[in-house]
């Protein structure tokens, strides 16, 4: 347990800013800004923003979790990290539902709290703001869990880092579709079970993510 | 330390479509030493990977009582990292004191250079220090001495034949002569797939 604890302070060392996996300011600006371009590309149209500007932040949050993809499992994998825990009885699963936790950590609160910005760039009102922060808090951890596996799966791979983007986007369509329609659903009151729909699936990413990524682990390894 | 042992027994390793030898086996009680010797790609790394457990043999069996270290070319130490605090990381997960054996092996000045700035010997001497503080009975060494100076050859033949009079294991595989009493050789060609017609 303690060796766990040890490699969880390691990635979250390494992934946090001033870490050396990109950090977490990389994903953050490239979220505010979509959400300052898409104001200048659609025009000042207010209610028009104000009824996609939820839908947007969504859209940007999906793609800034690409970003740090290829830094997530890949390097420790070359380096020979993977063997040296597997050596010492430290299971691939149990490293990697670390990561997945230090990878949400590093990504997920930063951007709620870059959400506050971006809802005012994108002129959303307070009570949509909410349903954007809470989707984002359901949604955020699959998001985590589906980047952390597909991190795992390409890692042995040369042109991991772009077929990685391709393969997180099919993935994270539930995520959106549940967490976006809370938005729509808001108005007529629906809007708790779009969030609620939006954790459930988080959860089954979460419970599977682990076991997928330690399996992608052990097969390239042969 | 812990009674060790490791035996094989009519192992065979196939890489792809190509069968890289088989029907090997051989048996290390504690204190003994194997050198594995033979050209490159003929399997050196693959049979010290399938002995750390890492792979899996095509056929044939394993026996392994006593942890397990490995030191291959990869030192898994982070890159951007000082030495001190990329030993110390593992340090904490074997639960050793930390720099106990970075004097010894040499790298005690290099404790606030970060690991990308070494050298490749140096990354090897940090690699070692690594491997010592593990404190696994059975040592598996794949090219201990590629990038090594002089010095440090003598210094590792030297903490491996400690190793195995403290009744340690030690396999190795070199293309380099590593000096070693006492040590037995497995030469892989003798194993080699075409060798027995297959």
């Amino acid at each position: 347990m303690s060796a766990l604890l040890q490699i969880l302070r390691r990635d979250l060392a390494m992934l946090l800013h001033g870490g050396r996996r990109g950090g977490t300011l990389l994903p953050v600006l490239f979220f505010l800004s979509v959400a300052m371009l898409y104001p200048f590309a659609v025009g000042p149209d207010g209610p028009l923003l104000a009824r996609t500007g939820g839908g947007v932040i969504w859209v940007a949050a999906l793609l800034a979790a690409i970003l740090p993809l290829d830094r997530l499992v890949a390097p420790d994998v070359e380096q020979g990290f993977f063997d040296q825990w597997a050596l010492r009885g430290i299971s691939e699963e149990a490293v990697i539902a670390m990561r997945v936790l230090a990878h949400w950590l590093s990504f997920g609160p930063p951007l709620m709290l870059a959400t506050v910005p971006a809802a005012a760039l994108v002129g959303i009102d307070g009570a949509a703001l909410r349903t954007v922060e809470l989707g984002l808090l359901a949604g955020t951890p699959g998001l985590a869990a589906i980047g952390v596996t597909i991190a795992a799966l390409t890692a042995g791979l040369r042109s991991g880092a772009a077929l990685s983007g391709l393969l997180l986007i099919p993935l994270a369509v539930p995520l959106l579709v549940f967490g976006a329609g809370a938005l729509s659903q808001m108005h007529s009151g629906a809007g708790q079970s779009g969030l609620a729909l939006t954790a459930a699936f988080s959860l089954v990413l979460l419970a599977i993510a682990p076991f997928a990524g330690g399996a992608a682990l052990r097969a390239a390894r042969e | 330390m812990q009674e060790a042992q490791l035996s094989a027994d009519n192992l065979a390793c196939r890489k792809g479509d190509r069968l890289l030898f088989a029907r090997l086996s051989f048996a290390l009680r504690p204190g003994e030493a194997l050198q594995v010797a033979g050209t490159n790609g003929i399997g050196k790394s693959s049979l010290l990977r399938i002995l750390a457990g890492l792979a899996r043999p095509f056929e044939g069996t394993l026996e392994r009582t006593g942890a397990v270290a490995l030191l291959d070319e990869r030192p898994a130490l982070d890159e951007h990292r000082p030495l001190r605090q990329a030993l110390a990381f593992w340090c904490r997960i074997d639960g050793c004191a930390p720099d106990t054996h970075t004097a010894l092996l040499g790298i005690d000045g290099l404790a606030e250079v970060p690991v990308r700035y070494l050298s490749t010997g140096q990354r090897k001497r940090a690699a070692f220090a690594r491997l010592i503080d593990q404190k696994a009975p059975i040592w598996l060494l794949d090219e201990p001495l590629n990038g090594l100076d002089a010095d440090a050859v003598e210094l590792v033949e030297e903490l491996t034949r400690d190793h195995c009079a403290n009744g340690g294991i030690a396999v190795i595989a070199s293309h380099q002569p590593f000096r070693l009493d006492g040590t037995r050789v497995l030469a892989l060609k003798d194993f080699a797939a075409d060798e027995i017609g297959e």
